[in-house]
C-alpha cells in the first residue's frame, strides 16, 4: 500500500473532518458518559434526522435546520426535564422518537430526497463536499474551544451538581451550555458516521478509556487517540477494501473495547470498573 | 435586602458572627422539616450538632448552602443577599456521602483541584471579610500556586501518598478525608460537615477526628459539624446544639453534657458516651 489516497481531495476531506469530529465526540463524549447521559447523543442525533427532513423539505441547506432544531430540541428537553422532573431516561425516549417521527412525517408528505436522507442515516464521509467539510471543521472547532475554555467547572458539575454549585459555579446555564455543545457535535458527526451510529463514537472510545483507570486528563487524552486511530485506520481500510466507512469504525472501536476489556479481565488494569461502590478497597 | 455589619462612630466595628441562624423554617409539601431554628457560630468555634435522624439536620445544612428554600434570615459574617452569596463559594461543604459516578476517572488530586477557587472570587471574598472587621484564617500563603495548596491539603488530610489513585478505590473514611481536602483548599471561611464519617470504622473515625481537630485548633478554621458520635462532640466540639425539627438545646458543651435530661433524650448515644467515660 502506498500512500496515493491522500492525494485525492474527497479523502483529504474525510480524514480532516473525521479526525476534527473523533476528537470533539470524545472531549464532549467523556462528559456524557459520566453523566450517564450516553444515548443522549444517539436521541439528538434522531432529532436532527427531523431536522434534515425539514431542511429538504423547504429546500433549506439541511445541515442548518438540523443545528436549529436539535439545539433547540435539546434546550428544550433540558427546561423541561428540570420543570417536570422528567427522568433522563424518559427524556431520552421522547426525543428519540419525537425526532424521528418528525423525518418519517416529512419524508411520507413528499417525494425526491431520500437517497440524501440515507447519506446522514449511514454516513458518508467520502462524499463531504467543501461547503460541508469547512462547516464541521469550523463548528467542531468551536466546540473544543468552549470545551477547554469550560472544562474546570464543567468536570466539578459533572463530579457532582450540588457541591459545584455550592462552590459558586452557575450549573443551570453550564447545563445549557453543555447540551447545546452536545446536539452541535451531533451534526457535526452525522457526516461522518450517520445518524444511526453517532452514538457509538460518542461512548465508544471513552468507556474503553475509562477502564484504563487513570486520571481525567490522562482518560480523555487516551479517548481522543483511541477515536482518532479509529477514525484514520476505519477511512484507510474502507478505502483499499471497499467497505463502508462508518461501520468500518465503529467496528474497529468495538475491537479496542472488546480488546480493552480482555486486558482488563486478565489484570493489565489496576481499577475496579462496573462495579458498585467500593468502600472497602484499601484502608 | 443587604444587612452590613454596624460600625461604631469610633470607627471600630463590631465583631460578627461567622454564621446567623436567624427564625429559619423549611417545609416539604407542607410538613415542617425544620421549625424557626435559631442559633450563631463564633469565629474559631467548632459547633456540634446533635439530633437523631429526620431531625432536619441536613435540611438546615442545605438551607445555609444556598440548596434549600427556607423563611427566615441566615447572614454570614453579617451579610445577607448577594454578598451572601459571594462568600458563599468559601464554604467548605462535607456532606454524609458524595453521590458521585463509582467509575469516574478523577484521582484524588483531581477531586481536591476541583475545589480551587479562582483568585477573583478570593479578591472578592477578602475584601467582604476586611469590610466587616474578621479576620480570615488562610491556610495557604497569598503567593501559594494551586499545586502547592493542593499539596498542602493533601498532607493535612494524610493523603499525599493517596494522590494519584482513583478516587472510587478510596475507602469511604479516605474518600470523606478527601473531600475535607477539596475544601480545604478553597481556604473556606467555614466547613459545614454533614455527619461526614457515618458507616465507617473506629480507625478511620479517629483518624478523621484528629484532621478535624488539627484543621480547626492549627488552622483556625471555623467548623459547623453533625454526628451521632457524642463522645467525638464532647472530645472536639467547643459549642454545641441540639435539635429535632426544633432547638432544644444552643451553648457550652460543658452546660450540655451536664444537662441529664437532654441526654436521657438521646439514649442511645448517652450510653455511648457513658460507655466511654467508663472505659477511661
Amino acid at each position: 500500500m502506498n500512500l496515493d489516497i491522500l492525494s485525492y481531495g474527497f479523502m483529504q476531506r474525510a480524514l480532516l473532518t473525521g479526525i476534527v469530529v473523533s476528537i470533539t465526540c470524545s472531549m464532549i463524549g467523556l462528559f456524557l458518559v459520566l453523566k450517564r447521559y450516553s444515548l443522549f447523543g444517539d436521541a439528538l442525533s434522531h432529532v436532527a434526522f427531523g431536522g434534515i427532513a425539514l431542511g429538504y423539505f423547504f429546500n433549506i441547506y439541511p445541515i442548518w435546520t438540523a443545528f436549529a432544531v436539535s439545539v433547540s430540541t435539546a434546550l428544550g428537553i433540558t427546561k423541561l426535564r428540570k420543570s417536570t422532573k422528567i427522568s433522563g431516561d424518559a427524556a431520552i425516549a421522547v426525543l428519540l422518537s419525537s425526532g424521528f417521527a418528525m423525518g418519517v412525517l416529512l419524508i411520507s408528505a413528499s417525494h425526491g430526497f431520500t437517497i440524501d436522507l440515507f447519506s446522514f442515516l449511514f454516513g458518508s464521509i467520502l462524499l463531504t463536499s467543501m461547503q460541508d467539510a469547512l462547516l464541521i471543521v469550523a463548528v467542531s472547532c468551536g466546540v473544543i474551544v468552549t470545551l477547554i475554555a469550560i472544562r474546570k467547572p464543567l468536570i466539578h458539575f459533572t463530579f457532582d451538581e450540588e457541591q459545584a454549585k455550592v462552590h459558586g459555579i452557575p450549573i443551570e446555564k453550564l447545563n445549557y451550555l453543555f447540551v447545546a455543545l452536545a446536539a452541535v457535535t451531533v451534526i457535526a458527526t452525522m457526516r461522518l458516521v450517520g445518524i444511526l451510529l453517532i452514538s457509538a463514537l460518542i461512548v465508544l472510545p471513552n468507556i474503553t478509556s475509562i477502564m484504563m483507570g487513570k486520571g481525567f486528563k490522562k482518560t480523555m487524552m487516551i479517548s481522543i487517540s483511541l477515536s482518532v486511530s479509529a477514525v484514520i485506520a476505519g477511512i484507510t481500510i474502507s478505502y483499499y477494501f471497499n467497505l463502508a466507512p462508518a461501520g468500518t469504525i465503529v467496528m474497529l472501536m468495538v475491537a479496542m473495547f472488546v480488546g480493552t476489556l480482555i486486558a482488563k479481565h486478565v489484570g493489565m488494569f489496576s481499577t475496579k470498573i462496573l462495579n458498585e461502590n467500593n468502600l472497602s478497597a484499601t484502608n | 435586602m443587604v444587612s452590613k455589619p454596624t460600625q461604631f462612630e469610633d470607627g471600630f466595628r463590631m465583631s460578627v458572627n461567622a454564621l446567623d441562624v436567624e427564625n429559619v423554617s423549611v417545609s416539604h409539601n407542607g410538613a415542617l422539616a425544620i421549625n424557626k431554628i435559631s442559633f450563631n457560630v463564633q469565629e474559631g468555634d467548632l459547633l456540634g450538632i446533635v439530633g437523631p435522624n429526620g431531625a432536619g439536620k441536613t435540611t438546615l445544612f442545605r438551607a445555609i448552602l444556598g440548596l434549600q428554600t427556607y423563611q427566615g434570615k441566615i447572614k454570614l459574617f453579617g451579610y445577607e443577599g448577594s454578598q451572601y452569596t459571594t462568600l458563599l463559594s468559601m464554604i467548605g461543604y462535607v456532606p454524609q456521602k458524595v453521590n458521585f459516578e463509582p467509575n469516574f476517572p478523577a484521582t484524588v488530586y483531581d477531586v481536591v483541584a476541583m475545589g480551587i477557587l479562582s483568585k477573583k472570587r478570593l479578591v472578592k471574598g477578602a475584601s467582604l471579610i476586611q469590610s466587616c472587621g474578621c479576620c480570615w484564617n488562610r491556610i495557604f500563603s497569598t503567593s501559594s500556586k494551586d499545586h502547592e495548596k493542593i499539596e498542602e491539603a493533601l498532607k493535612i488530610v494524610g493523603l499525599e501518598s493517596f494522590k494519584d489513585r482513583r478516587i472510587s478505590e478510596l475507602s469511604g473514611g479516605e474518600q470523606q478525608r478527601a473531600f475535607i481536602a477539596k475544601s480545604l483548599v478553597k481556604e473556606p471561611l467555614l466547613m459545614i460537615l454533614d455527619e461526614p464519617v457515618t458507616g465507617v470504622d473506629m480507625d478511620v473515625q479517629n483518624k478523621f477526628y484528629s484532621v478535624l481537630r488539627k484543621i480547626n485548633k492549627e488552622n483556625k478554621i471555623t467548623i459547623v459539624w453533625s454526628s451521632h458520635d457524642l463522645t467525638a462532640i464532647s472530645d472536639l466540639a467547643t459549642r454545641v446544639a441540639c435539635m429535632n425539627r426544633e432547638l432544644f438545646f444552643h451553648g457550652e458543651k460543658e452546660e450540655f453534657f451536664a444537662n441529664k435530661d437532654m441526654l436521657k433524650t438521646y439514649s442511645e448515644s448517652a450510653m455511648q458516651l457513658h460507655m466511654h467515660k467508663h472505659d477511661m
